[in-house]
């Protein structure tokens, strides 16, 4: 299979979709300039032309409700916005509008709207440009929430939303947007609400999403070189969860360990923590643990943010530690790397 | 004005009239158990726009919806059902009087938040745009939803993107009780405010029928010809309390003064008035009256009789 970055499988993903569907139509703030979005958008306008494919007004709430309304007329938007942070402006069109249109008419028409969030991280992006709210996102019915890891996911997700009746929130992190890994040609898709087995074991659980799965892979890695076998569940789909793959793999394995790229309060993690503590209780052989971000907003300054993310080396930490194992030299050979800020040597800034 | 075309806004007024008046009368009965936002004393307004525009068209409204629902062409059973909360409603008994739908005639909703439909009727006509048919989009509005930063996305976003949208703004003086006074600058012209937008924009008394009648036809045809939106501000005012069945002037926060002299001012009574000194027309004024009362009755017997949905139907519907 052809090997592409998760910003060109994105790409890819919205091309296919308006080709395969012509009511599809992909706007937001810098969709056609030079930038297009950290490249994901790149060319749409040129082969789909400026009806189908547009930027607009600095107007978050009311860009929202266009999508709906035009969706009330059977067309299908992809909506992107730069960073996650920027969309808490459309909150009242996404909450009362677009999460509830098919219930509280009685399911008799519905709003197929894909919202692509960015997520920022690191390189001083800072308290309003780097949260990570699909836990708020999840909390409302009515809305489908994914958050894809490699590229492969991130095309085959995104074609189905963008396909799906319903409204989704699909959130890119940032620090995935140039991963690399081998993505279908063509017209791929993959169901929504299904989790993927990144990485099978017999030892622990690790729950994970987006960004934070490839720190789970990192620290699986290591793991196995220590003589711990872990198996890593990667969600895709935070709503819906797929409970089923979950609560396999940690009745396998008898441990859990649920990772949170956003707070840690009334998290992701602390759905996956509580469900399983409720409904596999006897299947677990020591209590579960969550890692996300402390409840503290990500502060800008490259000394504030050293040792401030959940990374691999915590997730080894916590699992040796679960394991009844020594953690000693975890640091020593799980360093941060040097600048820690950056998700490559690839990224420069400014954004 | 034709004698036909009054004849006709008679029959739409006064049906829009008792309907409210009927669930005004019945409200106190316990059995609609939902906020009702009744717009007695501005029917003028829905009426024209009943007359001028066509089943195809989209319309969008607010909390205070019932009229739009009706002159749009909605089903009555199916909206008094709903309010009852009854499987027979338009909305299955989940939206209830502040989530009217009648696809059949493209009412494509009412929302309970301020502002909240107003960006998806400009949706709805960049839909329009995009299928390129001759279809207009119209937006209800209050002189609340002016104050709302959705409002001057959407007519932002209606402009630059030349769409095919007729804003209806409603001027009843009050949101909630709170009057224009504290929410607007003195001398304020929503209109002009608009218009500085780049959008076309027309004035009504919406107590004057021909004014009314006239704008209202002039600029539903000029959004269908030109594709462009256009916005419209009509004075108004509500007769009963925001929400709820009851008269409210002994609260205090609007004169009894006021309100008298507002309702000395009813289209409806006047035009009646006209008309029966015609004695032509006595026996046909007649007819509309008993033929809405026994329309209206039927709606509401419709309602009671029935039946309320199922329990677990609460969970169905979250996804498409």
């Amino acid at each position: 299979m052809p090997q592409k970055s998760f910003a060109t499988a994105i790409n890819e993903g919205i091309a296919q979709a308006m080709d395969l569907d012509d009511s599809v139509i992909c706007y937001g703030l810098g969709v056609t300039d030079p930038k297009a979005v950290f490249g994901t958008t790149a060319s749409l306008e040129k082969r789909f032309g400026a009806a189908r494919v547009f930027d607009m007004p600095t107007s978050e709430n009311a860009m929202t409700g266009v999508a709906i309304g035009a969706a009330l007329n059977g067309i299908k938007s992809v909506m992107t916005h730069q960073r996650v942070d920027f969309f808490l402006l459309a909150l009242d069109q996404l909450v009362n509008s677009a999460a509830k249109w098919h219930y509280m008419f009685g399911g008799q028409n519905s709003v197929p709207i894909t919202i692509r969030l960015i997520i920022g991280r690191g390189w001083g992006q800072g308290p309003t440009h780097s949260q990570n709210l699909q836990a708020w996102f999840a909390h409302i019915p009515g809305l489908k929430v994914v958050m894809p890891t490699t590229p492969e996911d991130a095309k085959g997700l995104l074609i189905s939303s963008i396909l799906d009746p319903n409204p989704v929130v699909f959130l890119e992190h940032r620090w995935l947007h140039n991963s690399i890994g081998e993505v279908p040609d063509g017209d791929f898709r993959l169901p929504l609400g299904k989790a993927k087995v990144m990485r099978e074991g017999r030892d622990i659980t690790i729950v994970s999403m987006s960004y934070m799965t490839i720190e789970a892979l990192h620290a699986a890695d290591y793991l196995e070189k220590q003589g711990v076998s872990c198996e890593v569940v990667d969600l895709r789909s935070i709503k819906p969860l797929d409970w089923e793959t979950v609560f396999a793999s940690t009745v396998k394995t008898g441990r859990l360990i649920a990772l949170d790229s956003g707070f840690t309060t009334g998290s992701v993690a602390g759905e996956i923590v509580a469900r399983v503590a409720m409904e596999k209780f006897s299947a677990l052989r020591k209590a579960p643990a969550r890692l996300a971000m402390p409840d503290v907003p990500e502060p800008t300054s490259i000394a504030l943010t050293k040792g401030f993310y959940v990374r691999a080396a915590d997730i080894a930490i916590k699992v040796l530690s679960m394991m009844d194992k020594s953690v000693d030299y975890i640091n020593a050979d799980l360093s941060e790397p040097d600048p820690h800020d950056v998700p490559g040597d690839w990224f420069k800034g400014p954004f | 004005m034709t004698e036909s075309l009054s004849i006709n806004l008679f029959a739409k007024m006064y049906r829009i009239r008792a309907i409210e008046e009927a669930i005004a009368y019945h409200y106190p009965e316990g059995k609609m158990r939902c906020p009702v936002h009744l717009s007695i004393g501005q029917e003028l307004i829905p009426s024209v726009f009943s007359e001028a525009i066509r089943p195809t068209d989209f319309a969008v409204s607010t909390h205070r919806g019932h009229a739009h629902y009706l002159a749009k062409g909605g089903n009555l059973n199916a909206m008094i059902a709903e309010i009852y909360g009854k499987s027979t409603g338009c909305s299955k008994g989940k939206g209830g009087s502040m989530h009217l739908i009648d696809l059949a005639v493209n009412f494509m909703g009412t929302s309970a938040i301020v502002g909240n439909s107003i960006p998806i009727g400009v949706g709805l006509a960049l839909s329009v745009q995009l299928r390129e048919t001759d279809q207009i989009s119209c937006v209800f509005l209050g002189d609340g939803a002016i104050e709302e930063g959705v409002f001057y996305e959407s007519v932002n976003f209606a402009a630059v993107r030349k769409l095919p949208v007729l804003f209806i703004c409603e001027n009843n003086l009050y949101s909630v009780y709170s009057p224009l006074s504290v929410r607007q600058p003195a001398g304020r012209s929503i209109a002009n405010m608009v218009k500085a937008m780049g959008v076309e924009v027309g004035v009504a008394d919406g107590m004057n029928i021909e004014a009314s009648q006239g704008l209202m036809k002039r600029s539903i045809e000029r959004v269908r010809k030109t594709g462009l939106p256009c916005f419209l501000e009509f004075s108004t005012y509500r007769w009963r309390e925001h929400c709820g069945h009851a008269f409210d002037n002994e609260i205090g926060y609007r004169t009894p003064e006021e309100f008298l002299d507002w309702q000395q001012k009813d289209p409806l009574h006047h035009l009646e008035m006209q008309l029966i000194e015609d004695l032509s027309l006595q026996g046909l004024v007649m007819d509309i009256k008993s033929n809405v009362m026994n329309e209206v009755n039927a709606a509401f017997d419709f309602a009671e009789t029935s039946p309320f949905p199922n329990q677990h139907e609460a969970y169905d519907n979250v996804f498409a």
